[in-house]
């Protein structure tokens, strides 16, 4: 089995009274697409951070690609590529110049036509030579991006790149770092839109009060926790709350149930205590409702 | 590994460069208004007290006040260089950018160290050209100047540091400029030389590691001095030892930048 290209173990984070991490273990692999998902508070931001080395864990131990990220920092911090939360930039600097700099904290001094080929990739070329406090808010996001993957790093993470971003930069941005996956590249994603996380994320971890509370496949998560819902709008709603439904405010009543072997002998309970069923629409289970009952379970 | 090592020299290299860039870039604030400060202190000072006073018995005293004024601007610059580019740094979030690549505490401190450096001589340097119409300066020991500048500067921009991780907010900086750096530089015998003062005062003088500073640096232009620039060395020596000793602590904790 080849290297993992995180391994985290057993780290621990407190500051204060308030325990951000306690006792993490997770692992990925190489040329995964990973999701990190959790409320606020759960200590995603933490755990990157500690994987990037701007957080210094209490204990545990956590590697990139193989390498402590406190003993061979310099190793671990060339393999990784972090796209920071906040959206911060050096208002001294042009786009390019900015590339250029960050390059070369990655010791790389001839770096120009990397640099062009991510400006192309994030549509970013015709920005090259304006200065960052020009830019707006999705163009800077982009350019974190871009000082992300200045050193080619195997492993990138990006910790919540969408806050704020409108809709077509979040598509364009998803198409670049499905294809940097493509490539080989292992990306970690933290989000709070469960519907990216579920469509992008191979493998997701769900955090809460800094613990791992569910670690697998989406496919899995989705099969092990998430339930079909049929939403039922009825003449009588009172009928259908009778039989273990939910109603809402505009007459509609939602049911859970497992399988869809479970709808024709609902359908008629409903009928038998005369709900009066007017319009039906069946759900397919989703990651919230995963996130949801995880949450609640934990 | 020779490719490892240049990859690191490169990356210490590309964070002076950004730093020295950065006043670079604002040069107008960040070296012509504190030379242009110098020359006002200087003209107005000259032309109040030239006639009045001289000093080491037959220097003029506008003469005496340049190489004061060279160090204080020197100094003050060297310090403002460090601390307001990792204050900014750290209250715009960009820090990160510095911290997540593979530099050391050590190369971090060299490249924040030198660069305040590079600031404090070029404006000394510039205090000094527009002063030179005004005065007959002589240079007696250069070497002592460059010393006295490098040490000095290379003080301020470990202060600088200290500061600049240590203060949360642009109002706690400001208190250490102004209640600390300033009086020190201020009552460090810029404007006066120590045996102008009753011996209390003298023996407070010789408290302040900012005055040995400058009474070293103006040995070098006039080769005489309050005391001996070999004490003022041992002085100024001593202190950048133990200040880049504790910043170099500070960092490699990672107080208040790895958290």
């Amino acid at each position: 089995m080849s290297l993992p290209a995180i391994r985290v173990r057993g780290v621990t984070k407190r500051y204060g009274a308030l325990q951000a991490l306690a006792g993490v273990d997770l692992e990925v692999h190489q040329g995964e697409f990973f999701g990190l998902l959790g409320p606020n508070g759960a200590g995603k931001t933490t755990l990157i951070s500690a994987l990037a080395g701007l957080v210094r864990p209490d204990g545990g131990t956590l590697e990139v690609m193989g390498h402590d990220v406190v003993g061979d920092y310099r190793n671990a911090r060339r393999v990784l590529g972090v796209v920071p939360q906040e959206l911060v930039f050096d208002p001294f600097f042009n786009v390019r110049e900015m590339l250029r700099i960050q390059s070369g904290y990655f010791g790389l001094r001839h770096n120009d036509d990397w640099i062009d080929e991510i400006l192309a990739s994030l549509d970013l070329t015709a920005k090259a030579d304006v200065n960052m406090r020009a830019l707006s808010g999705g163009m800077k996001r982009r350019v974190l991006v871009a000082q992300a993957l200045v050193h080619r790093p195997p492993v990138i993470v990006l910790d919540e790149p969408t806050a704020g971003v409108d809709v077509e930069l979040r598509q364009g941005l998803w198409q670049f770092v499905r294809k940097l996956n493509r490539d080989g590249h292992t990306i970690v994603l933290t989000t709070h839109y469960l519907e990216e996380a579920e469509t992008l994320c191979g493998r997701i971890a769900m955090l809460k009060a800094g613990r791992v509370v569910a670690l697998d496949t989406t496919a899995n998560l989705l099969e092990r926790f998430a339930t079909h819902t049929l939403q039922a709008r009825l003449a009588n709603p009172q009928a259908g709350v009778a039989l273990g439904g939910r109603a809402d405010e505009d007459g509609w009543v939602a049911f859970a149930f497992d399988s869809y072997a479970d709808v024709e002998p609902l359908l008629a309970r409903l009928r038998e205590a005369g709900a009066g069923l007017q319009e039906m629409q069946l759900g397919e289970p989703d990651l919230e409702h995963v996130f949801v009952e995880v949450m609640q379970r934990a | 590994m020779p490719e490892q090592r240049e990859s690191r020299l490169a990356g210490f290299r590309t964070l002076l460069y950004k730093e020295v860039l950065r006043f670079w870039k604002v040069g107008f604030q960040t070296v012509a208004a504190p030379v242009l400060n110098a020359l006002l202190f200087l003209l107005i000072f000259s032309h109040v007290l030239d006639r009045h006073v001289t000093v080491y018995g037959d220097i003029a005293y506008t003469g005496f006040l340049v190489p004061g004024l060279v160090m204080m601007s020197l100094l003050q610059n060297a310090f403002a260089n460090s601390s307001s580019s990792l204050i900014q740094s750290k209250i715009t979030g960009n820090i990160v950018f510095v911290l997540l690549p593979p530099l050391s505490w050590g190369e971090f401190y060299a490249a924040y160290v030198i660069a305040s450096v590079a600031r404090g001589l070029f404006v000394g340097a510039g205090v000094l050209l527009v002063a030179l119409p005004f005065v007959e300066l002589g240079f007696a020991h250069p070497l002592w100047i460059l010393a006295f500048a490098l040490l000095g500067s290379a003080i301020l921009g470990s202060l600088g540091v200290i500061a600049g991780i240590w203060a949360d907010k642009f109002d706690q900086l400001a208190g250490f400029q102004n209640f600390l750096i300033l009086p020190l530089t201020m009552l460090s015998g810029v404007f006066y030389s120590i045996h102008s003062l009753p011996p209390v005062w003298q023996q407070v003088s010789h408290a302040n590691p900012f005055f040995f500073m400058i009474d070293g640096f103006r040995y070098g232009f006039f080769g005489q001095s309050d005391v001996s620039p070999w004490l003022s060395l041992a002085v100024v020596g001593v202190s950048f030892v133990l200040l880049a000793a504790l910043t170099l602590a500070m960092l490699a904790r990672g107080y208040k930048l790895r958290a």
